[in-house]
């Protein structure tokens, strides 16, 4: 009969949190990055179908690294947080600090109280009026918080991103310079070597201020190749109606009357 | 996320984190079923009186369709509300009017309108037409024991479909079925009377601008002749709502442009209160 030996909490919290580090560094990093008009998340994803970033609400977006099924669990309850929150009350009334706060608490309580820690990093990040209001939020496996400015880097060799995003970024970059920053920066290697990242490996959104309601928009394909391509013209996403992929396809005429209004909860009576 | 109820750390129930549905009405009914109308409960053999709003028109015509609905709520013989809106966007592609109980059906078009939005990001696609058409129709099926209280709502449904190109409209009736109509329809009190409008004026391959005004002309008609359907308030500049969707997504109609629409109705039948033919 063996004893149980008594393993002191320090340890404890330590080897929890080593075994969650070594997890996430695993992974590709995913980096998400202010410019004039918006927020932009750039992930190195070969997949169409599994995504790492993803819409939560108006103005608010997710993205993730580290172990597939536990952040998509988290990102299916923000949105359910998100919906429930903004249905009670207002739309208005769905903040990114608040989802931040929700998440940290679980992430927290699942760090010290399941048998293992979440594997996983998530960004909250909302866009706000002015590129001085835009929050991001970056949360650990630990359910740490932390308010970062202008951009963030996480999973594999993240520090070393951080440290090559730092030098690289400003304030008032526009979306072609910040991808190419950071299509830049995840293709960098230790020692020196650096990948070529096509467009292909890349999963692109942006949350884009100037949206009306919904803000958050998948940059894919051609739009995405001209952006990356520094050609002359291209320096955003067009205004357009919101859609997936299937659906922006269609959103190029320009029919008479008014912009086509979003799927808001449309004025109730007075 | 218990923030709602007791004073323990405000992590993430469960609930939140259970796989599998993309329903947000699905995941309120299990979690707060308060909040939804079907989860509410009236004293059995009670009725009251409460707004209610009437008369949605919609149409195809070649490219889409167009929904209208007027502006009155009535409350027994009172008008409770003169420039209420009855036609939603429900998403991107389609559109939604609501007959019946104000409140009820007010809550459920927003009820509806988080369900497909819900869907889509959970899912990362657009729901199908159908598919949106019958989740419509299972939360009209919902509403049953209020309707069968007198709070009835009875919706129009229409919206363009991505994959044959065409708009498609569905009206339901007050038990949930779900009906594909052909053409035209008409939903409400003055719904007898716009109909026979829609029937005369309405025939295949319309223009947009054509089916803008037909539509207005059929709810210049339901409103003639039925006291609870508003006509156009010139006085006030109320004009109907009106709704476009086609393949660039679902918009309504400019203030300006109704106007206009309305001006041309208004006058066409001066001397001639039969209007057009």
């Amino acid at each position: 009969m063996s004893m149980p030996f008594y393993v002191p909490p320090e340890q404890v919290m330590k080897d929890r949190a080593d075994f969650a580090r070594k997890g996430i560094a695993r992974g590709r990093s995913v980096i998400v990055v202010g410019y004039d008009r918006g927020i932009a998340f750039v992930a190195e994803n070969p997949s169409r179908a599994l995504h790492k970033v993803s819409e939560i609400y108006d103005r608010i977006a997710f993205a993730a690294v580290g172990r597939y099924n536990e952040f998509e669990s988290l990102r299916v309850a923000g949105i359910r947080y998100a919906d429930l929150r903004g249905y009670s009350y207002d739309r208005t009334d769905v903040t990114a600090r608040a989802l931040a706060n929700t998440y940290a608490q679980t992430l927290g309580a699942v760090f010290t109280q399941e048998s293992k820690p979440f594997e996983i990093e998530i960004v909250v990040a909302e866009v706000g009026a002015d590129s001085s209001t835009d929050q991001i939020f970056r949360l650990t496996y630990d359910g740490s918080v932390a308010d970062e400015q202008g951009f963030v880097a996480m999973g594999g060799a993240s520090d070393a991103a951080e440290e090559r995003l730092g030098t690289g970024w400003r304030p008032g970059m526009t979306l072609g310079e910040v991808l190419r920053l950071a299509v830049d920066v995840l293709g960098a290697g230790e020692n020196g070597e650096r990948r070529a990242l096509d467009e292909a490996q890349l999963e692109v959104a942006v949350l884009d201020r100037d949206r009306p309601r919904r803000s958050f928009r998948r940059v894919v394909g051609p739009l995405l190749t001209r952006l990356l391509g520094d050609q002359p013209g291209t320096t955003d996403v067009p205004a357009g109606i919101l859609g997936t992929e299937s659906a922006g396809a269609q959103s190029d005429s320009s029919g008479a009357g008014e912009p086509p209004e979003g799927p808001g909860p449309a004025t109730p009576p007075a | 996320m218990t923030q709602w109820s007791t004073g323990r750390p405000r992590r993430l129930d469960d609930a939140f984190l259970t796989a599998g549905s993309s329903s947000f009405t699905e995941f309120v009914s299990a979690y707060r079923p308060e909040l939804l109308p079907a989860g509410r409960r009236l004293p059995s053999g009670a009725s009251i009186e409460a707004p209610h709003g009437t008369t949605i028109v919609s149409l195809l015509f070649d490219g889409g369709v167009v929904m209208a609905g007027d502006r009155r709520a009535t409350m027994g013989n009172v008008i409770a509300n003169r420039d209420m809106e009855k036609v939603f966007a429900a998403d991107d592609y389609s559109v939604v009017g609501i007959a019946g109980t104000a409140g009820i059906a007010i809550e459920l078009v927003r009820l509806y309108q988080v369900e497909l939005e819900h869907y889509e990001k959970i899912e990362g696609a657009i729901m199908s037409l159908e598919g949106k058409a019958n989740r419509l129709a299972s939360m009209i099926r919902g509403n049953l024991a209020l309707a069968m209280q007198g709070l009835t709502v009875v919706p129009t449904y229409a919206g363009f479909d991505l994959e044959s190109a065409t708009g498609r409209i569905y009206s339901y009736d007050v038990t949930g079925g779900c009906y594909i109509e052909g053409g035209h329809h008409s939903t409400g009190s003055g719904s007898v009377f716009a109909r026979g409008a829609l029937k005369k004026l309405w025939r295949p391959g319309l223009e947009e601008q054509q089916a803008v005004s037909v539509a207005i002309e059929a709810l210049y008609d339901a409103a003639d002749d039925d006291s609870a359907t508003g006509g156009p308030d010139l006085g006030r500049q109320i004009w109907p709502t009106v709704a476009v969707v086609d393949h660039s997504g679902a918009r309504f109609v400019a203030q300006d442009v109704l106007e206009e629409h309305v001006q041309v109705v208004v006058a066409s039948r001066r001397d001639n209160p039969g209007g057009a033919r």
